[in-house]
């Protein structure tokens, strides 16, 4: 298992990402540039957080339309993980492989916290592994998700939704959801599963040296997958 | 050159909280008229020449987001 940690200007969770993947995951890791148009080697794809391109116009907007996200499409076809944390999720809603989009949190502020997650899905390549409520940080100020209401209906018909913000015992709750997303969602899946956007950053949780370690629930995903 | 002026908006349907902050503010100044302020985007192009069908294009590829704005543009007098 080889994966690519996509790089754009602006990026700041690559190193973060590549080290979790390489140290704690046990997979191989090696970065592409923005400006690459292939991603031959390679078995999946991490898309990272940051402030890519300043967020200028909307977050993700300029990334989402760099050579490398039309290989990364490429990829998703052709049922390949990829994965897209915080801005990475961003990225991914702004050129089309996921529904919905990612506005200012209801509240203007930027949280940088620990969230309780729920997987909602419990069969995609990602979630399979997620057997219990997840702590994962957060740290964003335009993270709140949103979609219109046929696409929300389709994303619970077809369970879509990857993760939702919930309490400690997995109780839903206005008091749980830190950014005002819709329907306390934190992160949806495309529909093979096999992409994966969340606002929590499970590559900065992924040893208990760090505080916390759930986010190996989900990255480990990668070692299951035949390649 | 033409000048194109773009304006982006984000959907009624949508909560602006960076547009309710600043209505809030106005408020605190004494503007207790104030119901509701929407912070939108103005983008001005310069182009060689204007095509309503090439800045249509640029709208939907790049300057809006269909999920979540709307987009007119106008060419400015």
């Amino acid at each position: 298992m080889k994966v690519a940690v996509a790089r754009f200007p602006g990026s700041n969770c690559d190193q973060d990402a590549l080290y979790s993947l390489r140290e704690d995951i046990g997979v191989q890791a090696e970065y592409v540039w923005h400006g690459d148009s292939s991603l031959a080697g390679f078995d999946a794809v991490f898309i990272p957080g940051g402030f890519t391109y300043g967020d200028y116009l909307r977050c993700g907007a300029i990334a989402s339309r760099s050579p490398i996200l039309s290989a990364v499409s490429e990829f998703a076809k052709s049922a390949k993980p990829v994965i897209g944390v915080c801005n990475g999720f961003q990225i991914l809603c702004e050129a089309g492989l996921l529904p919905g989009a990612l506005l200012r949190n209801a509240e203007q502020l930027f949280v940088c916290a620990p969230v309780h997650l729920r997987a909602e899905n419990r069969t995609s390549l990602w979630t399979q592994g997620v057997d219990r409520i997840l702590e994962i940080p957060i740290a964003h100020g335009e993270g709140r998700y949103v979609c219109d209401e046929a696409t929300l209906e389709r994303l619970k018909d077809e369970d879509r939704v990857a993760f939702r913000y919930v309490g400690p015992n997995g109780e839903r709750g206005e008091a749980y959801n830190p950014n005002g997303s819709t329907d306390d969602i934190a992160g949806v899946l495309n529909e093979k599963g096999n992409v994966l956007g969340m606002m929590p950053h499970p590559e900065r949780a992924t040893r208990s040296v760090l505080g916390l370690s759930d986010g190996q629930a989900i990255l480990k995903a990668l070692t299951l997958v035949g390649v | 050159m033409p000048t194109v002026r773009v304006y982006v908006t984000l959907k009624p349907s949508l909560l602006d909280s960076a547009g309710r902050t600043v209505a809030g503010s106005l408020r605190n100044l004494g503007f207790k008229e104030l119901e509701d302020a929407r912070i939108g985007k103005m983008i001005e192009l310069q182009v060689e020449e204007y095509s309503e069908a090439r800045v249509k294009e640029m709208c939907e590829k790049l300057l809006a987001n269909p999920v979540i704005e709307n987009y007119r543009f106008e060419v400015a007098p």
